[in-house]
């Protein structure tokens, strides 16, 4: 593309300058919150709450990460959550991608109306309270299995996964393997799975993002304190004020204390439950493109 | 020979039905049943007989929401926050990736998309948790920030007027990133002799821009614009109703949330299956008309 253009003219030069201050400008406000969210997290308390620390952290200090450490709450919100999300993957990678493999068979005579009624539920769907009915009747709620199998199947994601079947598997592939006697479980597990790394990867982030920061489904199914998920933790935490697992925090006597400590003790549990996704980002980011270019092919 | 062509084709149509099974299970066991229970909203709920065991009640409790005195603002509210997501919200990824793919130094434009994707993975509690933090009028950089240029003392959570705005900017800091990853796909399909020519023609960068990319994304613009139209009246529940508090509550109770609050919280089955039920006809009516209307303007249409 350089090439072409050796010679810089005023338009273009003007252009790079604009473009440059966009990216700039752009690149700022999306870091800058979340990198403050790091240097606060480890600052005094008082000088962040004083609009002191903007550059860089003052006044180091890890109690914040020290109270959390030491919160009860916390730590069982995180088991739930890996539990929850790592066999919540599972089952739903289980179900799409069999699936998806099924309906990219042309040979599958009924795929056309199985369609239909995998796309009809994006737009239309019973509505919040008979689906709660619903889990009551199958006594899922207040159970660990609500986050598990119930909407195991996301219907976008399966047509991701099934556009990238279509598009990558060559149908001479299976004839030849059907020649030699390969059925289609050995197929799809032999042949088709090892071709699609890339699309497990994606479907499999998006899947299991969606787990981790879930909240919805413990807001409307789960009670019992002992199964709640981290994100319902982080609700208590940083929107209701219960910073202390003791209770305080929310003012009273302790209040000047707690709500010095307060900022700092939510700044770090953001930190927190956040990492484990931060964490998996980088290795995954290089499929993103990959994984909505497969959708967009057919939509 | 047949026959036995046959015997296979049913062996193996076997298998493919027994991988589908457990995705058709749970479509049919949790988004089907659902439908059905639907009937709920022209029912009485009884405890003791189910879901369709109570008394036929037809369209009252749809009245009793269209009679409520909550009706007009809820609507108002649904409405208002939406269409505000949509106009504002919906050319910021067009705008995104338009910039993004101008950046020819491959690391920059690396670092720049690896930055404007990543607020999308955090969870709505704790971006909610951190507007609580950043934009507290006492202690938040914001609050500091809009005491020094000026602005006083303004708690942009816990204000009727500044409610919408807070809700849009931060949805838009948090997915644009991510919604401008549709656009750049399109944009790398761009044939690139189209560049090259327009170059040897001596067009600007402006109007390759103009001439070249925009155009190219007008079918994806289209059919996104049409999906996020039949969203019309459903914002998502989880924001608003993290973002709720008892000052900026008359702007910010919308159907959702009043749907959450009337089944969930109070028992009210039936009235509140009513309105989210009300809610799904109103969402489809407007996917249903914007689709028709594009399939007639610019022949781009979802079905």
């Amino acid at each position: 593309m350089e090439k072409i253009s050796p010679r810089l003219g005023g338009g273009e030069i003007l252009f790079r300058m604009v473009l440059f201050t966009i990216c700039a400008l752009i690149f700022l406000m999306v870091a800058y919150p979340l990198y403050f969210i790091i240097i606060a997290s480890v600052s005094d308390s008082t000088l962040v709450s004083t609009g002191k620390v903007l550059l860089f952290p003052k006044g180091t200090s890890l109690f914040g990460y020290g109270e959390i450490f030491k919160d009860e709450r916390i730590w069982t919100g995180y088991r739930n959550t890996l539990f929850y999300t790592s066999v919540g993957t599972l089952v739903n990678l289980l179900f799409t991608l069999p699936a998806a493999y099924v309906l990219s068979r042309k040979e599958f005579k009924a795929r056309k109306y199985i369609m239909f009624a995998f796309v009809f539920t994006m737009f239309f769907n019973g509505g919040l309270i008979p689906t709660y009915l619903l889990m009551k009747d199958l006594h899922l709620t207040n159970t660990p299995w609500v986050f598990i199998v119930p909407f195991s199947v996301n219907v976008f994601y399966l047509i991701i996964a099934r556009t990238f079947f279509e598009s990558t598997l060559p149908p001479e592939l299976y004839e030849a393997a059907a020649i030699d006697g390969c059925s289609h479980f050995v197929y799809f597990v032999k042949v088709a799975l090892p071709l699609s790394k890339a699309l497990i990867s994606v479907i499999g982030l998006y899947y299991l993002v969606g787990h981790w920061n879930d909240f919805f489904t413990a807001l409307i199914y789960i009670r019992d304190n002992e199964l709640k998920p981290l994100q319902i933790i982080l609700r208590d935490i940083l929107l209701s004020n219960q910073v202390f697992a003791s209770g305080a925090g929310t003012g009273g006597d302790s209040g000047g204390y707690a709500q010095k400590y307060a900022d700092q003790i939510k700044y770090g549990v953001i930190i927190v439950s956040t990492l484990p996704i931060l964490v998996l980002y980088p290795f995954l980011q290089k499929y993103f493109e990959k994984g909505v270019m497969i959708g967009s092919i057919k939509g | 020979m047949r026959s036995v062509m046959k015997l296979g084709a049913v062996k193996r149509d076997y298998q493919l039905w027994l991988m589908i099974l457990p995705a058709l299970a749970t479509i049919f066991i949790f988004n089907y049943i659902p439908m059905y229970g639907v009937q709920l909203a022209f029912r009485d709920y009884d405890f003791s007989k189910g879901l369709t065991g109570g008394e036929w009640k037809g369209l009252f409790y749809f009245q009793q929401f269209i009679e409520s005195y909550l009706f007009s603002d809820l609507m108002r509210n649904t409405f208002f926050i939406s269409l505000a997501t949509i106009i504002i919200g919906f050319p910021a990824p067009i705008i995104l990736a338009l910039v993004l793919n101008q950046i020819r130094r491959k690391s920059f434009k690396n670092v720049m998309q690896t930055t404007v994707y990543l607020p999308h993975f955090i969870s709505v509690i704790v971006l909610v948790g951190m507007l609580n933090v950043l934009l507290s009028p006492e202690t938040g950089i914001v609050g500091h920030l809009m005491k020094a240029i000026g602005l006083g003392h303004i708690n942009l959570l816990a204000s009727s007027n500044t409610f919408i705005p807070t809700y849009v900017i931060s949805d838009i800091w948090q997915h644009c990133g991510w919604n401008s990853i549709i656009y750049l796909a399109a944009l790398s399909s761009v044939d690139p002799q189209l560049y090259d020519s327009s170059k040897i023609d001596g067009a600007s960068r402006w109007q390759t821009i103009r001439y070249i990319d925009f155009p190219a994304l007008m079918p994806t613009i289209v059919i996104l614009f049409i999906l996020s139209m039949g969203g019309i009246l459903s914002t998502g529940f989880e924001k608003i109703f993290l973002m709720q508090n008892a000052l900026n509550l008359p702007v910010s109770e919308v159907i959702a949330t009043y749907v959450y609050k009337m089944g969930i919280v109070s028992n009210q089955f039936s009235y509140a299956s009513a309105i989210g039920l009300f809610n799904t006809i109103i969402n489809f009516i407007f996917l249903y008309t914007m689709n028709t209307i594009s399939r007639r303007v610019s022949d781009t249409s979802l079905f």
